[in-house]
């Protein structure tokens, strides 16, 4: 039973929960021991203890460790939160309010309340100390809005449900004390089970850092074994012989001697593997994120967003991606549909907008004249008011249809104050702008719709909803005038309505498709309208039909599709409208530059076909150009494949019938399939239940590597869970990076699968960005979250470990050249002060300045040729064979650095004939070679010199020499004297030429062949990033703004989509009367923050039904069980 | 776009630091840039190789082997037989000038003095003259820390215990007649181990300090009576002493012994036959090891090294052959002129 106390102060600061005071230190050192790395320093520890095997002394390796073991230590005791079971509280009633921003973005304040039984006992610590009782609740889960418990106490038992739980994450607000109980700790709080990745995830410079460290070791022990086996010829041959001066120990045979000499190694080559190495790499991955953080070209000024990472340890694989998923509503659109043309009788409104820049608010239609406008409709053409106003009687039919027939619901908080849920977003927007227009929807009851028109109050009796289905694609009302006139009003996919429409309607029919495909053209989504009027008879005899039909028990939709048919026929043509469903700024632009940085996007939407392939046409994913964009939409396992295979032969004719498989790894049987080169350029639109059969083992290979050939996929009507499963698919069978970015719930399974899951905050609930690595307001940031900042940060990585692997075999390889050469002693080279603190002090900061500020060309640059993004993700800068370059490197620096040195002091003397050739002076020697050398390398490898890192250079180079000649100083020595023996030998060697002549050509020895091979490389064949700085420089200036291609318009070739974006209508709920009234939400919170997912509405699972952790809860959604409409949003930006 | 609005606390500082737009020199390895590096590199080490040469060419070197392996050596005598207190001579010719000053030394090889075990066996605050110590030497002085009766060893450890004993005479031979060569033993050691590595415990007299403890086991003098011609050349200040215990990197050496300064012979040793008298104490053969002597005289590089001089030479002379390569191969392929 948990009993800890705790207190909750105003700042949400808890005192105890994993440690405390006096267990903090033994607790965290025994965890952080658990860890492998920290672990084997240990080890290290022991052995150094050992006097006969130490061949440091022990404070070379605990100076680092106490510093790594401090850092970690200091970042757990700040994470420590818990989740407490509210006891009392400073206010009336035990109340304590809270926000739960943190938690699911909500920022209102919530209230919670405690038991009366614990807030009786207030802030009493005597009392709350004594209070004795026993708590059992649920075990540790992460959901959010629930808890059940119980608090058992004086033999009476009390419910505990979330009223009383103060979660972590949350902050208390005009809260002044509290006080509670600890219930659930560490990663067993509900934030932590909800946003604590279900999966860590890695990044694939990490892995290989695994492996390469693996490797490192085996090459460790291969060192200390050869080293050993020389200690034993040498122990055997000289050693033996050599007793006079230097007697064993009792019982050290030649044997016993090689197996210590085994274990001294260890010690002096395990810098190999540099404890500094996993803390600089953590702490460059937290700058790498404060620079996202910080960036001001990744803060959404209007929404008041800055970018996150929310994750810091993912940065270099920014760096790397090569497929993208992302969601279609919300992401790529803003999810907000404008009524932005209109074909009225032959006649085309609406002025083609050319640049938001030159279109001031006041050009716009002046709505003053209706007071029940939507003040933030925007139209530009004023002709179409004047027709309005003039009582064009078609343009009158046009809008009264436009106010009719839908299925919208209209609330009125105030008078005059309306607000539309639309299941759609188009019919919302159809629906504002005839309100707009002066056709204002008003309400509706089931069997009546009432509008205002031109002023005056009508309402018009609703007969019959002729509901829209993916078959039909249109859909009809029948209502009675107040006249008692009876008309259809039709509205539907423009192909649809032609074969519907009278004979004399066909001139008006040609000018009107002339407009439909000027719309389609520019991407607009369009719908037609026709109306017709009815004879009452007729009807009355339909009516009876229609109520048969649906009351039938057996084939009643047929029957009732018959009914439809029959009655819409012969209609007259109104016009059409075109709907813009708006991008976000910036998408087609950010799209085509990270497909020119061969970066794949495939779009996953929950939409169906038509909106999706509009969509992917509007935002430059399809083109026009584009040789053919294929479309999977079967409905059998066998149309899937056959359609797959027509597509694969198409794009490459004499392809192999089977993909090829790059590796098999033995035993866990996983399959790599090679990228395939196509000719010319392809697209792929998937509908969601040929997916579903793509995604069937037997199938997804092919699925998968039709996919690949295709420059950009489009998968439409896919689940959540489906989103998922195309991530993992890629994930699986291509050795790429993923990222997924959504805004979604429906999005959360597909951003935890994918190596790097982005968010797009303050869209709709924090569901997306919770669960995200990264989050931003804007899909266009993800350009520079790539191309910029992905970029620079897998460069710096690359950059810091192929210097730090460089630096330290560098200066541990010397160790093993000199074993040769003191009989395999395991004596060091260096002083053991330089050993402890060269990865400490002399050369931590210079490779950290490189890895935070390095650029090879600025962000400009980095936009303007997004080719520079490819080494990442071919993994050029840090793979195994840069790696083993490296060692080859360093091998060969060792080399230099160990035997100049050797000539160099060879049987030479000083200028005053005393020795030099001491043991002492050649340490210095060589270790001052060895920090000149390396950090020349570094300068080599920094490309961008900011003042930081040339003072982070020279100061560690003149930190060096003053840290020696205090070491060497008489003062030191006096001190400890058994501490620093080197004593001196500064003052006597750093005087010599012939030290400093040394040290010259070391350096220089050890460059030239870099800087030889590189430069050749350059010139014979240089690459794309050897190019961009060397144009950067010759340029000086920032390079001219990247020609913007000019969107091409599109031919009409193609009909755009038609502007339905929902499955299924509504129209018998509408009718039934059954649909529920939301609680009235205010307009000003409403149309900021409730989106789709806080509406929980969902036609398609989008939203509902979905937990955070990428298990579907409910994936059947009754299409019946829909609680309440979508909440329509009209345009909420104010800067158009 | 929308201007400028009120400040919020959520918006990112602009500053040059978080918008990673500080001002950096971007150097890149242009043409322009390495192939004039080269040459100039290349002259300069050439320039520096040729003085380096020049000068280590000047510098004389005699370097005589007396180990007395070979029956001829005079030395082989005491080289088999392992006497005590053995005498012999090494007879030598100068046929110019040695000039002066002229320094000799001794010199080792395969002698292990870089070994760790051989280089941790000392006691540096005994050798401080921490009376401490002298009673307790440090653990690390083991296997030369107490003898078999377990009184302390001062100096302890195998460094001080193997010091070299081997003492050597010079004569010059001018007209059967054999005049004594001067050595100058003062100031051979480093400055900072003779006045502040080293001290002798402040105890009158010095033999005093050493009551109670026994002198190395290999040693037959006590390290208090090292030098009966200067008293003050005694105890841990001993210049032989000094040099002995500044360890050898590498296992060929050879350590300074005596400076020839004085008298006659300050402009240095005249062209001439020279007799060198060796008192041969010091065991070497059973590790193969061999002693040696070497005169020589120094400039401002220190002594004699060719290696500095030719690496230099070698060295610049490829920079400028590389920077040729460099140029036709720039030439012939002129990127960046052609994009």
């Amino acid at each position: 039973r948990e009993y800890n106390r705790s207190f909750k102060y105003a700042t949400n600061a808890i005192k105890t929960s994993k440690y405390n005071v006096l267990t903090f230190l033994p607790l965290n050192l025994f965890e952080q021991f658990q860890r492998i790395a920290n672990a084997y320093f240990l080890v290290l520890l022991v052995l150094q203890v050992i006097p006969q095997i130490s061949s440091l002394s022990w404070f070379t390796t605990v100076v680092p460790l106490i510093f790594v073991l401090t850092v970690t230590a200091a970042k757990d005791a700040t994470d420590d939160l818990a989740d407490l079971l509210l006891l009392s509280s400073s206010e009336p009633l035990n109340l304590v309010y809270i926000e739960t921003a943190e938690l699911d973005g909500s920022t209102n304040l919530k209230v919670r309340q405690a038991l009366p039984v614990t807030g009786d006992l207030g802030d009493d610590i005597e009392k709350l100390a004594d209070f004795n009782g026993e708590v059992r609740c649920e075990p540790p889960n992460n959901r959010l809005d629930r808890f059940t418990g119980t608090l058992a106490f004086a033999g009476q038992k009390y419910a505990l449900d979330n009223e009383k739980i103060l979660l972590r994450g949350c902050t208390l607000r005009n809260t002044e004390w509290c006080f509670g109980l600890v219930l659930f700790a560490g990663q067993e709080t509900k934030l932590m089970q909800n946003c604590g990745k279900s999966t860590f995830k890695r990044t694939s410079v990490d892995r290989l850092m695994n492996v390469l460290v693996l490797c490192i070791f085996g090459f460790l022990v291969c060192m200390c074994t050869i080293l050993a086996i020389g200690n034993y010829i040498w122990e055997i041959n000289k050693g033996s012989n050599f007793t006079v001066f230097l007697p064993r120990e009792d019982g050290n045979n030649a044997g016993f001697s090689a197996f210590l000499t085994f274990w001294s190694y260890v010690i002096i080559l395990n810098t190999v593997v540099p404890i500094s190495l996993y803390v600089s790499v953590e702490i460059i991955r937290l700058g790498n994120s404060f620079y996202i953080d910080w960036d001001r070209k990744m803060y959404h000024s209007h929404s008041d967003t800055p970018a996150e990472a929310r994750t810091t340890t993912l940065n270099e694989e920014l760096g790397q991606i090569k497929y993208i998923f992302s969601d279609k509503t919300g992401t790529l659109t803003q999810n907000i549909m404008i009524f932005n043309k209109c074909s009225i009788n032959g006649k085309s409104y609406g002025k083609i907008k050319q640049n938001n820049h030159f279109i001031k608010q006041k050009d716009s239609v002046d709505f003053s004249f209706n007071p029940l406008a939507d003040p933030r409709f925007v139209f530009y053409d004023h002709s179409l008011v004047e027709a309005v106003k003039l009582e064009n009687p078609e343009v009158h039919a046009f809008f009264r249809l436009l106010a009719l027939c839908h299925t919208v619901m209209a609330g009125e908080k105030k008078e005059g104050e309306l607000f539309y849920q639309a299941q759609s977003p188009d019919e919302g927007a159809l629906v504002t702008a005839a309100r707009n227009f002066g056709f204002v929807f008003r309400s509706r009851t089931p069997d009546s719709i009432s509008i205002v028109e031109m002023g005056k109050q009508r309402s018009y009796e609703l007969l019959a909803i002729l509901d829209f289905n993916n078959v039909r694609k249109r859909m009809s009302v029948i209502v009675r005038s107040p006249e008692g006139k009876l008309s259809l009003y039709c509205k539907g996919a423009d192909t649809i309505i032609y074969e519907r429409l009278h004979q004399s309607c066909s001139k008006l029919m040609d000018v009107t498709t002339e407009h439909l495909n000027e719309f389609a053209g520019e991407g607009l989504r369009t719908l037609a309208l026709a109306y017709k009027d009815l004879d009452e008879e007729y009807f009355s005899q339909w009516k009876q039909r229609h109520h048969e039909a649906s009351t039938a028990l057996d084939d009643r939709e047929s029957k009732l599709d018959e009914l439809y048919e029959e009655i819409e026929k012969d209609l007259l043509l109104l016009g059409a409208t075109a709907i813009e469903d708006k991008l976000q700024d910036g998408v087609p632009q950010t799209i085509e530059e990270l497909s020119k940085a061969d970066i794949k996007i495939w779009v996953l939407t929950g939409d169906k076909q038509e909106t999706a392939e509009n969509i992917g046409y509007s935002c430059n994913l399809l083109r026009e150009e584009m040789n053919e964009v294929f479309i999977i939409s079967g409905h059998s396992s066998d149309d899937v494949r056959e359609e797959l295979r027509n597509a694969q032969t198409s794009m490459k004719p004499n392809a192999a019938e089977n993909p090829v498989i790059l590796s098999e790894e033995a035993g866990e049987g996983v399959k790599l399939i090679k990228d395939e080169v196509v000719n010319g350029e392809y697209g792929l639109v998937i509908n969601g239940h040929s997916l579903a059969f793509a995604l069937e083992r037997s199938m997804e290979l092919d699925f998968l590597r039709t996919a690949c050939m295709c420059k950009s996929v489009i998968c439409c009507r896919v689940t959540p869970l489906q989103k998922a499963q195309v991530v993992e698919l890629v994930k699986r069978y291509k050795r790429a990076v993923t990222l997924a970015i959504g805004d979604g719930a429906n999005d959360v399974s597909m951003i935890k699968a994918a190596h790097i899951g982005v968010g797009i905050s303050g869209q709709e609930g924090m569901q997306a960005v919770l669960s995200s690595d990264y989050s931003f307001a804007q899909f266009r940031f993800l350009q520079r979250l790539l191309l910029v900042h992905g970029r620079w940060s897998y460069l710096r990585m690359c950059k810091f470990l192929r210097y730090f692997f460089y630096k330290n075999f560098t200066f541990t390889f010397v160790h093993f050249w000199f074993a040769f050469f003191c009989g395999f002693s395991a004596q060091t080279v260096y002083d053991e002060w330089f050993i402890t603190l060269y990865n400490l002090m002399y050369t931590a900061l210079p490779v950290l300045g490189m890895s935070l500020f390095d650029q090879d060309v600025n962000d400009v640059w980095s936009f303007q040729h997004p080719q520079l993004y490819v080494p990442g993700q071919l993994n050029l800068y840090f793979s195994k064979k840069a790696f083993f370059k490296c060692a080859i490197h360093s091998c060969y620096s060792s080399l230099v650095l160990f035997f100049i040195p050797y000539a160099a002091l060879h049987d030479t003397v000083r200028d005053d004939g005393k020795d030099m050739a001491d043991y002492q002076s050649f340490a210095l020697l060589t270790q001052t070679c060895l920090l000149f050398a390396v950090s020349i390398q570094l300068g080599l490898e920094m490309s961008y010199w900011t003042a930081v890192n040339t003072f982070f250079v020279l100061g560690s180079l003149v930190m060096y020499f003053v840290v020696t000649f205090t070491m060497y100083s008489n003062g030191m020595f006096l001190l400890l004297p058994s501490a620093f023996p080197f004593i001196g030998s500064a003052r006597n060697s750093l005087n010599q030429p012939n030290v400093w002549l040394t040290i010259v050509l070391t350096s220089i020895l050890c460059v030239l062949p870099v800087v030889t091979y590189r430069f050749l490389l350059i010139q014979l064949c240089p690459t794309i990033n050897d190019k961009v700085p060397d144009q950067n420089q010759h340029a000086k200036a920032t390079p001219p703004p990247p020609p913007r291609r000019a969107r091409i318009r599109r031919s009409s070739t193609r009909r755009s989509g038609y502007a339905f974006s929902h499955a299924q209508g509504y129209g018998d709920l509408v009718t039934s009367g059954r649909f529920l009234r939301r609680p009235a939400i205010s307009l000003s919170s409403g149309f900021s923050q409730v989106g789709r997912a806080a509406t929980g509405f969902s036609p398609m699972g989008r939203s509902a039904g979905y937990s955070p952790t990428g298990r579907p809860q409910n994936l059947k959604v009754p299409d019946v069980e829909v609680t309440s409409l979508q909440m329509y949003r009209t345009i909420t930006d104010p800067s158009l | 776009m929308v201007k400028e609005k009120k400040k919020s606390p959520d918006r990112p500082d602009n500053t040059a630091f978080t918008q990673q737009r500080l001002p950096a020199w971007q150097p890149i390895l242009s043409a322009g840039i390495v192939i004039p590096g080269f040459v100039l590199i290349g002259l300069a080490f050439i320039g520096i190789g040729v003085g380096l040469f020049i000068t280590s060419r000047d510098i004389q070197v005699l370097e005589m082997d007396y180990t007395g392996t070979e029956a001829s050596s005079d030395c082989n005598k005491c080289a088999i037989t392992n006497t005590k207190n053995c005498m012999c001579s090494l007879d030598f010719n100068i046929s110019t000038l040695f000039k002066g000053p002229v320094f000799f030394y001794y010199g080792l090889t395969n002698y292990f003095q870089n070994h760790r075990r051989y280089g941790v066996s000392r006691d540096d605050s005994q050798l401080y003259g921490d009376l401490t110590n002298f009673k307790d030497p440090s653990t690390d002085c083991k296997p030369y820390r107490v003898d078999s009766n377990g009184k302390p060893i001062v100096p302890c450890g195998a460094v001080a215990n193997s010091m070299f004993n081997d003492t050597f005479k010079l004569y010059q031979n001018v007209n059967g007649q054999r005049n004594l060569v001067p050595f100058d033993g003062k100031g051979i050691a480093w400055w900072t181990d003779y006045n502040v590595k080293f001290r002798n415990p402040s105890v009158e007299p010095l033999k005093n300090a050493f009551n109670d403890t026994v002198k190395p086991l290999f040693w037959t003098r006590a390290v208090y009576e090292l030098d009966f011609s200067d008293p003050s050349n005694n105890g841990f200040l001993n210049q032989d002493f000094l040099v002995w215990m500044r360890r050898a990197a590498l296992p060929n050496f050879r350590k300074l012994y005596r400076r020839i300064t004085e008298g006659d012979y300050k402009e240095g040793l005249p062209a001439g036959n020279y007799t060198l008298e060796i008192s041969y104490n010091y065991p070497v053969l059973r590790f193969d090891g061999r002693k040696k002597v070497v005169f020589s005289n120094v400039s401002w590089m220190g002594g004699k090294n060719d290696f500095l001089g030719i690496a230099y030479l070698v060295i610049g002379s490829l920079c400028v052959v590389m920077s040729m390569v460099m140029l036709i191969v720039y030439a012939k392929f002129k990127f960046p002129e052609d994009n």
